[in-house]
Order: C-alpha cells, then structure tokens, then sequence
C-alpha cells in the first residue's frame, strides 16, 4: 500500500470522501457501541432522530449550530489568509459582553427594538474585532506568532468573562434583588435587546433564531467578499505567497489588522447572537458558555469547509446536530464519555478523509516493474 | 537509440554501466513526460542530459531519484534491477540531486541542511552533534572548492552559495550517483569553471555525474557523453567529443538556432535617451544586517540596457529589490525620471514605472497556487479593466488572461490552471507577460533566463530588446557573462555591494570584466 499524492483532485471525490468518511466513522463506533454493550443501530437512530427529527430537536440543534457558524466564519476568514486566529472562543466571549452591555445601556421594556438589536451587532463586532486586533497588531508589527497570542487571550477572555459575573459589581451583574445577593447572577437584558426568531410551524414549532438568518447571510457576503473583491483577491494572494504579494505592492501589515479585525468582528458577531437569541445575558459560570467550546469547534467547522463561507454554514448545521444528539443521548446508561469517544471518532475520520482528496493510496503494484524494492 | 554498446569502451568508464533506464514512460494528465526512453550512464563519467524546458529531463530525473514512479519501464544500478517507492530508496542507493529549485529548509544552518534526511551517518544520532558535522562540511567544502560558512542560515545565502549547500549534501552522503538540474545558472564563468572541476574530480574519484543542461558550451566543456531529449524521446547518446555546439543544438531544438549571432555592436545604433533611473550613494542593508549595498551609483538611460554583471551574492538582489521597493534603502536618493522615490514601497515603484522580474519567480513573481489569470492580474489588479472600485471584473480578467496566454504563447490548459503546474519557461513566460503589459518605464530584470532552455532564452532576450528598442530603460542583473555580451549596451561590475567599473559593452574586455568579478581591484591578493 502506498500513499501518493494526487496530480489533480476529481470534482467527485470532494462529496464522495465525506460521505465514506462517516460510514466508516459509523461502522468504527458501532465497534466502540457494541463493546459497550448497546446496539449500534437503535443508537444511531437515536442519535439522527435527536439531532433533525425529534419535537424541538431542529430547534436545539440550531442552537447548536448559530454559534458554530460565526465562529466557523470567523475561522474560514482568517485560516484563508493563513492567518492562524485560534482566538475566536474569547472573540465570541468579548462579543457577549459588549453586546449586552449595548443591550442593557440601551434597553427598555418594550417589544424586540431594530436601533437596540442593530446596536448589539454593532458592538459585539466591535468588541471581538478589538479582541483579535491584540493579537493581529502584535503579528503585524512584532511579528509575534498570533497562534499562541490569540490562544493565550482565550483564557484571558474567559477569567474576564467570570470575573465580570462573580468577582466583581460590575455593569454585567444583577446587584439588586434577594437572590442576587445570595449567589452571583449576571444581568438579565431587557426586552427590547431579546432577539426576534422566526417560528417555523413543524415538529410542535421550529425557532428560527436571527442570528441564524444573519449568519446566512453573513456566509453569502464572505463568499462575495472572496471572490468577487479586491480585498478577497489580495488576501489570497498574500495567503499563497506572502511575497509574491509584497512585491505586487500589497500592503501587507494593513492586510493583517483588516483580516484579524474582521475574523474577530465575525466571531464577536456570534457573542452578540448567543447573549441576544440565546442566553438574553453575559454568560460568566465558567462551566456555561466557556464549556461550549464553540470558538474551537468553529475552527473544526472551518477546516470541513475547506475555508468555504458557504460550506462553513453547512457543516456548522451538522456538527450542532451531532452536539445536540449528543447533548440529548447523554443519561444514566449512556455516559458523557461514550457520547465524546462518537463524536470524536466522527469528526476524526471527517478530518481524515480529507487526505483522500489530496492524496490517494495505491493499493498492490500497478506498475509493470517487477517487485525489486529489496534491492535499494 | 543510445549507442550504448561502443560507448563504454570509448570513455573512461572504469567502472561500467552504473544507471541504467529502459523503456521509461510516465504520463501525466494530458502530456507524456517521457516516452519510452533508454539511458545510460557509466562510473566516472559526467553524463549529459540536453533538451529543451518539457524535453523531459526533469521527470526522468525525478524517477531515478523516487520521487516518480515511472508507468512502464525499468531501473537498473550496477546491473541490478531496483525499484524506488520513495525519494528515500533512491537515496539509500546512493542517488542524489542537486534540484534546480532547490530543498533547503531556510530557517535551517548550512551544517543542519546537510545532515538533515541523512539517517545513516551523523543525522542518525538522536543529539545533533552541530560541532562533528561543521568540521566534516568544512573539510568536504575545501576539498572540493565549495566555499561556504557551515554556520550560516540557508536564508542568508546567495542562490549560487545555496547551490553549493546542495551539492555538499551529496558530498556528505558520499552519493554515488549525483544528478545536477541546471546547475550553472547561478553562476559566473569562473565559478561555473570551479564547478566543473568539482565535477571532473567527483567523476575521477569513480561518481557518476548527471549534468542537466541546456547550454551547449558547458555541456561539452565538462561531459563525456550526451543524451538529447526532445518533446519526451530520447534522441540518442554521442561523445562529447564527437560533436559540436551546432550539431547538438540542432538536435535539441529540432532546428538551427542563432546562437548570439547578435552582437552587442548592433544594438548599440540605439540612441540612449534621457536618464530614466538614476541612483546616488544608496546604501541598503542586506539579510544578515550587514551593508549590501554601499555607496552604489549608477543609471539607466531610456532605450538601453545596462547589465549588472558579478558573482551571485554581491548585492544584486538587493539592488533590484532597493530598485523595485521590496527593500528599504538606508542611504542614498533613488530617482525615477528625475522624481525622488521614498523607496521600501513596492506599490510606489509601481506607480512609478517600474517593472521588475524577480530572480525567484516561484514564490516571488508568482503566487504559486493561484491561477494564471490571477498572476498576470497580480499588479493590475487595483484598476481598471481588472476591477471597478472594489470589485473584480472576472470577465475582464479572463480575457485579459487567454490575450496574454496567446500572445506570449504560454503553454497551459486555460487561464484557470496554477500557475505552479507550469514549467520554468512557461511560468517566465507569465512574469514578463505581465511586466511587459504594465507599460513600464524601467524594467529590471534579475536573473531573467536562469533555468530556461534554449529556446526560452531566446524569446527572452527578444523581449528584453523589444522593452529597449520602445525606449524602456532595461537594467539586467545577470551571472551569464554571455548574455550580458549578447544583450547590454553598457555593463556595470557589481563585487561586494558596489560597482566596481563600467564598460560600454562593444569591444568589452570579457577577461577583464571577470578580474573584476572576482573583485581583483578590491583586493589584488584574491
């Protein structure tokens, strides 16, 4: 057997690969399953009936999936340029605060406001735009490698983000009340700054939640921006060849900055849609959000797509099925444990195949050379 | 079909047959690379392999070294059949080679680049005894003339010293077979003249040499035998010295070629016209911190060329980047057309007029995975037609893409292909396609025929000439001392970052420019 690289990469292989991909994912944990004393197929359609069929189960799963987009998007932003931004995870945590803070500054008691919501968006672009700059300016200027930086300021992010809640008065936490003086409790928004969703009646009543419909949208004016765009060409060339882009003249520091600063404005995006879909205030037990792991899963969700905004939406909506199928099979028989070694071994062999598409395994000798490998 | 019965007796072959190839054939996709060809090569000869850029040369040598597996066809070391799976077999087989571009991890020493793959000798210890394999590069780089700092960063080095690191790897797996893609293109006569006597002595001590070439003059100075390869056949073998330039050339190319038939008196009718570029005291520093460039004046008039000629390293790439904008001048005034420059902007020397061909055109001059329609948009891109505002014009970059493709002749299945998949030739086709068509006021050229063949060369130098005869000022930095006589009007000696004297080129005292390569007037003991 032998691994070769492929000379050109049939349009096939990139739908066929996947799917091959997790029906040996599939048969590898049915292994795992049977060992473990359950059966494989009833887990299975378990596991698809609580991911897409079940009552509210399209709902939880595109909980799920909202914030996998945004920081998948994010991901894809950056990774295109080479631009390793691992930081999304406190991207979208900066986003959270920022954007509550917009909401509580401004919120009043009436009915889902478009000035509170556009204002959210705003700042919760902001707040992750500015986050990621961090590392971005260090990278542009100090040549700092923002794969560490940007990682390193997740832990920054998630310790402010607990701090804001439970160690401090701040602006973020509720201070009036009898329970809020017996444990720490954040804010909640008002409801001018609680999200809009789109009910779709089917399953007893899907919610479509706007972040939902604005990551959408978002991945169709990434894909734009990509393609079609000045900007989207230079950050492929200066992905390709740094300098080859250098001395096209492209700048390459403000490149950096403007690409950082949109990953993080894409991942904060996502903070804004959690605290104003989702949680309707910051987020600060550091066993909540910060145990979600959306910001590393994005970058999961990225590498799927191949970078590919529109793909990024896709598989974004996969992967939140396979959380919440997760989520849901977890119970007395069924250990946490179990549900990571599926979903690992899923993702594994999703990621693996990918080697298909750029490589191929010749199996035995085609070549009419006879055996004489013993003699190098 | 190779004469390879006669052959053997004829040259010093003391050792017989130590490669031989039969029936090779490799398809890619659309082309066969090679079709059905037999080689030989003896012990302690230094065997030749002429064509032209897609003859085949360099998949054929790519089999021998593991890296292709070949469709059909068999490999035989010493009379003994083998078959390579990786570049690692070969390697273990005693197969090495020098790669036109060349495998260097820049980061890396020079000591560390020699010993890395190698995991029978030194590089098989787990602690990398930096200090044993210094003294060993050291003692092999003075044995065979390849001076070299074994503690330098790869990154550091001139293309020509990298070579050097290339060939030393071999060296020090003590190869029995050492393959070298166009190895003289970096190189000054002189140097190139060292470098056969390298290779003569490697082939004396029992080696055999692969010389992949395309210039005729070289290949008979230093081979015994040469194997001609057109279009993916082998032509068959000859003596070198059975033949001449003529008659290789002719069979290589398919037909008569002029080779420098233009001499530099005839361009010289050229009125030189007002001064394009003018640089005065520049100082620039170079990769290792050091001065690269010191106290350099020069210009460059309209309508000519002026040729840099040195050894590899002496700053001239650092003077076409100073030029260019891709690196910042730490003294002196750059003007074009009387206008001052603020230098370091790559953008602002663009704006200016100022086109440039870098020496590393994979990486530098092209982006290597994009398309070739994104390429030869690379600097045009920012207006009209290629893009309104922010938006790109696809459909004018297409179009703009198949015009050039035709209008160049660039070899390649569309305007989407990428760009890396082309050959040296094709791909320089790309770079001066798209330098051409900015309309430039000055173009500097550096290296601009380094690794093409014959042919290649030849549309080249007519393309230098035609950027010169519609008044654009052509600087050529150059390490082909022929080419600098074939092209220049004026030739400017570049040793140590400064010039060290200027000739016009007619009646140009070849003997005289290579004193004062070597920098005989800086230091008369060298």
């Amino acid at each position: 057997m032998r691994i070769e690289r492929r000379l050109h990469q049939p349009r096939w292989l990139i739908l066929v690969v996947p799917a091959v991909s997790l029906v040996v994912a599939l048969i590898v944990a049915g292994v795992v399953l049977l060992a473990t004393g359950h059966d494989p197929f009833s887990t299975y359609r378990e596991l698809f009936d609580a991911a897409f069929l079940q009552a509210g189960a399209l709902g939880q799963t595109l909980t799920q999936a909202t914030p996998l987009a945004f920081t998948g998007l994010a991901a894809a932003v950056a990774f295109r340029m080479r631009l390793f931004n691992i930081g999304g995870e406190s991207q979208l945590y900066i986003g959270t605060i920022t954007a509550a803070a917009a909401g509580l500054f401004l919120g009043g008691s009436g009915g889902p406001s478009a000035l509170v919501i556009g204002a959210m968006v705003v700042a919760g672009c902001a707040g992750g735009a500015m986050w990621a700059l961090i590392p971005g300016i260090l990278r542009a200027f100090f040549r700092t490698n923002e794969i560490i930086t940007s990682l390193m300021l997740n832990y920054v992010a998630g310790t402010l983000l607990t701090y804001l809640v439970f160690y401090s008065e701040s602006y973020w936490r509720l201070t009036t009340g009898v329970n809020a003086k017996v444990f720490p409790t954040s804010k909640p928004l008002p409801n001018s700054a609680i999200w809009p969703g789109l009910t779709i009646h089917a399953q007893g009543g899907i919610l479509l939640p706007l972040g939902a419909g604005i990551a959408l949208l978002l991945a169709l004016v990434l894909w734009l921006l990509n393609s079609r765009t000045r900007f989207g060409f230079e950050v492929q060339v200066l992905g390709d060849s740094v300098r080859a882009g250098r001395y096209a003249g492209m700048r390459v520091r403000r490149k950096i900055l403007a690409v950082m600063a949109l990953s993080g404005a894409v991942a904060g995006l996502g903070g804004a849609s959690q605290v104003g879909d989702f949680a309707h205030a910051v987020d600060g037990d550091p066993n909540g959000l910060q145990k979600q792991y959306y910001g590393y899963t994005g970058i999961v969700v990225a590498a799927l797509a191949r970078y590919n905004p529109l793909a990024v939406v896709v598989v974004a909506f996969l992967i939140g099925g396979l959380q919440q199928a997760g989520n849901t099979l977890e119970g007395a028989d069924f250990p946490s444990g179990l549900v990571g070694v599926l979903q690992g071994i899923i993702l594994f062999s999703a990621l693996g195949g990918e080697l298909l598409v750029r490589y191929r395994i010749r199996l035995g000798r085609r070549n009419p050379l006879p055996a004489g490998g013993a003699a190098a | 079909m190779p004469e390879r019965s006669d052959d053997s007796a004829v040259t010093a072959a003391p050792g017989g047959a130590a490669v031989t190839m039969r029936g090779i054939t490799k398809r890619f996709p659309g082309v066969v690379a090679n079709d059905r060809i037999d080689f030989e090569a003896a012990s302690g000869e230094v065997h030749a392999l002429l064509g032209e850029n897609g003859a085949g040369k360099s998949t054929l040598s790519n089999i021998l070294t593991g890296l292709y597996r070949p469709d059909e066809g068999e490999i035989s070391l010493y009379g003994e059949q083998v078959h390579f799976d990786s570049p690692r077999d070969a390697l273990d087989a005693g197969i090495c080679m020098v790669h036109q571009h060349f495998r260097l991890v820049e980061p890396f020493s020079v000591a560390e680049n020699v010993v890395l793959g190698d995991h029978r000798g030194e590089g098989r210890s787990f602690r990398l005894r930096r200090g044993a394999i210094e003294q060993k590069v050291d003692e092999l780089s003075a044995h065979y003339g390849l001076a070299v700092d074994a503690r330098a960063r790869i990154w550091q080095l001139s293309v020509g010293e990298q070579q050097r690191v290339e060939i030393l790897k071999a060296l020090y797996r003590d190869a029995r077979i050492l393959i070298l893609d166009e190895p003289t293109a970096v190189l000054t006569p002189q140097e190139a003249e060292v470098l056969f006597v390298t290779l003569r002595e490697m082939a004396a001590e029992g080696r055999t040499v692969i010389f992949i070439s395309h210039k005729l003059h070289e290949v008979m100075a230093v081979a015994d035998r040469v194997t001609v390869l057109r279009g993916g056949r082998s032509l068959g073998t000859v003596l070198a010295k059975d033949s001449t330039t003529h008659t290789l050339a002719a069979l290589m190319v398919g037909r008569e070629l002029e080779l420098g038939a233009t001499p530099a008196g005839g361009v010289a009718a050229r009125a030189a016209g007002e001064v394009v570029l003018e640089l005065e005291h520049v100082w620039a520093v170079g990769e290792r911190g050091d001065p690269a460039l010191r106290d350099l004046s020069m210009d460059v008039r309209a309508g000519e060329i002026v040729a840099v000629a040195g050894v590899a390293g002496n700053g001239q790439r650092e003077l076409a980047e100073t030029i260019s904008g891709v690196r910042s001048r730490s003294g002196g005034a750059l003007r074009m057309s009387g206008r001052a420059l603020r230098g370091g902007d790559p953008r602002e020397a663009i704006a200016a007029g100022i086109s440039y061909v870098p020496e590393d055109r994979l990486g530098t001059g092209v982006a290597p995975s994009l398309s070739i329609a994104s390429n030869l948009v690379l600097k045009s891109y920012r207006a009209p037609p290629a893009s309104h505002g922010p938006l790109l014009s696809l459909g004018a970059i297409r179009a703009r893409a198949v015009e050039l493709i035709s209008r160049y002749s660039i070899a390649t299945p569309g305007p989407a292909s990428p760009a890396r998949l082309l050959s040296g030739g094709n791909l320089q086709k790309v770079v001066l396609a798209r330098e051409f068509s900015g309309l430039p006021r000055l173009l500097v050229a550096a290296s601009p025929t380094r690794g093409l063949d014959v042919g290649a060369i030849e549309t080249v130098h007519t393309y230098l000439r035609e950027a010169a005869a519609a008044g654009v000022g052509v600087l050529l930095i150059s390490e082909d001392l022929d080419e600098i006589l074939v092209l220049a009007d004026r030739i400017v000696v570049m040793y140590e970052g400064a010039i060290l004297g200027e000739f016009e080129a007619a009646g140009a005292n070849v003997a005289e420019i290579g004193l004062l390569m070597a920098g005989a007037r800086a230091h008369d003991e060298d």
